[in-house]
């Protein structure tokens, strides 16, 4: 299956790898910031339905401080 | 505009104000440029014209963030903004304050560099002649950039990399003008073409200056 | 009906959050056909022997690095003239992936050039062309990031894609001028007659098509991130005053 590549296979196959390597890390790094905002922006929007007390009952610290302030 | 100028000037002039600091940096640079390559002078007079226009480029970048960031933080840029003097005016005028301070000295002060790093007897009318054409594109192009990052704090190593991109074409020019002069070549293409970018860029970049200062002061 | 109604960012949720899933299916048929195809079913070139096979990456990611650039400019032009939040946001997002190609095109490039030049680098003006390309992209990501007001962000980072443009064409003129070049001439104008030949030329056509739906997805999804992060800085500000 694997073509003769040659005297060249090295530079070939490198070429693939790093090309290969950095389409996959973009690719990557932009589903996890869109993965990672989509989570923060439900949980916001969420929290902010039932209204400020319910604030409390997160686990993220910032909410906690908040609704003691308030 | 003159009043502006003036001011300009005479603060710049002033203790702390920078003047002679581009110039101190421009003479260390080629000081330290024999350390680096060593004291071959054949190979110093083949790379002076380069290493001069590249140390009078990044001392000119050096004293950039002084055009602005003073006025930004003591709110001197707000007066001139509202003053009846448009803002594309007062972008010229900084940039000409900044060339008069920084590009004419180092242009001046090239030659007797050149001494320094055995730069061909022919070279130096070349040099000189490119340094005085080139620099005002690197002030006017300095002053765009500065504009643009005059709101960001501890911005000066971000203007450098916006900065030094600008200032390829005119860079490559420059020292070619430079280098054909020092190995009696025809100069007269390089030559126009640094005239051409520096002509186009006192002429178009100040309204660019304008529109990133006013984003800035919104 | 007009293509401004993509402007409105519930709209162009709507719109890319359907045409997503298709678009990365679509993006994953072609670029594996295209690889596939130019990887293991296309002849060796008789003089480059098998490193002819790494135009399948080289020329579509040269290309949607140039191409990445006129869309920021385009959309930068769009913003500073009609003031859509979408189009500044889409030029933010398209940078980091403009500068990925042109680093592919770069890489590969070198890649290509040890054996058959001979040399890593030259400094020739196609290639030096591309390295200030990639500079102009780190500023340009640079300042987006350094500046904390979006609205100001979106303007300073328009009016720098609009100077920069012209510089970026300028710099490619004086190193045409500065240094002749090694690098061969356009492998794919359509009336030329040093075309690639055929056998070459329809494995990059899908790859090119691929690395092009690849560009489009990625710009889509990364600029519904910003929106997102636009409205949860929306959500915080109100949040931050309400309780003030």
């Amino acid at each position: 299956m694997m073509p003769d590549l040659g005297k060249y296979a090295l530079w070939v196959l490198s070429a693939y790898g790093v090309s290969i390597a950095l389409l996959a890390s973009i690719t990557m790094l932009s589903i996890l910031q869109a993965r990672r905002t989509r989570r923060a922006l439900q949980a916001m929007e969420e929290g902010r339905k039932p209204g400020r007390r319910d604030g409390a009952r997160s686990e993220a610290p910032g909410t906690v401080k908040e609704a003691a302030n308030g | 505009m003159i009043a502006l100028l003036a001011r300009d000037l005479r603060l710049s002039i002033r203790a702390g104000g920078g003047f002679g600091l581009a110039l101190a940096f421009f003479l260390i640079v080629v000081t330290l440029t024999p350390f680096a390559v060593g004291p071959n002078t054949a190979t110093l007079s083949l790379i002076a014209p380069g290493i001069l226009w590249l140390g009078a480029l990044l001392a000119c970048l050096l004293s950039l963030d002084r055009i602005f960031a003073l006025d930004w933080e003591d709110g001197a840029l707000d007066l001139v903004a509202t003053s009846p003097l448009p803002l594309e005016g007062a972008a010229a005028i900084k940039a000409a304050a900044h060339w008069l301070t920084t590009g004419l000295p180092l242009t001046l002060a090239a030659p007797a560099l050149g001494v320094l790093l055995n730069l061909p007897p022919q070279g130096f009318v070349w040099l000189a002649l490119s340094l005085a054409l080139g620099t005002p594109a690197l002030s006017v192009i300095g002053t765009f950039g500065a504009a643009l990052t005059v709101g960001v704090k501890r911005g000066g190593l971000l203007m450098s990399l916006i900065v030094l991109p600008l200032y390829v074409p005119t860079l490559i020019f420059g020292a070619e003008v430079a280098r054909r002069g020092a190995e009696a070549q025809a100069t007269a293409t390089p030559l126009a073409a640094l005239a051409a970018i520096s002509l186009a860029c006192v002429a178009l970049l100040p309204f660019a200056a304008a529109a990133a200062l006013r984003v800035n002061l919104r | 009906m007009s293509i401004w109604e993509y402007a409105n960012p519930t709209k162009f949720m709507r719109v890319t959050g359907v045409a997503l899933p298709w678009l990365w299916a679509l993006t994953a048929v072609c670029l594996t056909v295209g690889l596939t195809w130019g990887f293991f079913f296309t002849p060796d070139d008789f003089r480059q022997g098998s490193t002819v096979k790494i135009i399948y990456l080289h020329v579509p990611s040269a290309l949607m690095g140039i191409n990445a650039w006129l869309m920021m400019l385009a959309t930068s032009l769009i913003w500073l003239i009609r003031r859509h939040h979408v189009s500044a946001l889409a030029a933010k997002a398209a940078a980091p992936v403009g500068a990925t190609f042109t680093l592919i095109a770069l890489a590969t490039g070198a890649l290509w050039g040890q054996p058959m030049w001979g040399t890593w680098w030259e400094w020739d003006p196609r290639l030096t062309s591309f390295l200030v390309l990639f500079l102009f992209y780190l500023g340009y990501m640079a300042l987006w990031a350094a500046i904390e007001d979006p609205d100001t962000a979106a303007d300073l980072t328009s009016v720098l894609c609009l100077v920069g443009s012209v510089f970026a064409v300028l710099s490619r003129y004086a190193l045409v001028f500065w240094n002749q070049g090694l690098h061969q001439g356009a492998s794919l104008s359509l009336d030329a007659e040093e075309n690639v030949a055929d056998v070459f030329w329809y494995p990059l056509l899908v790859c090119i098509a691929g690395f092009v739906l690849l560009f489009v997805a990625l710009v889509f999804l990364r600029t519904r991130t910003e929106i997102r992060a636009r409205r949860i800085k929306a959500l915080e500000t109100r949040a931050r005053i309400s309780a003030a």
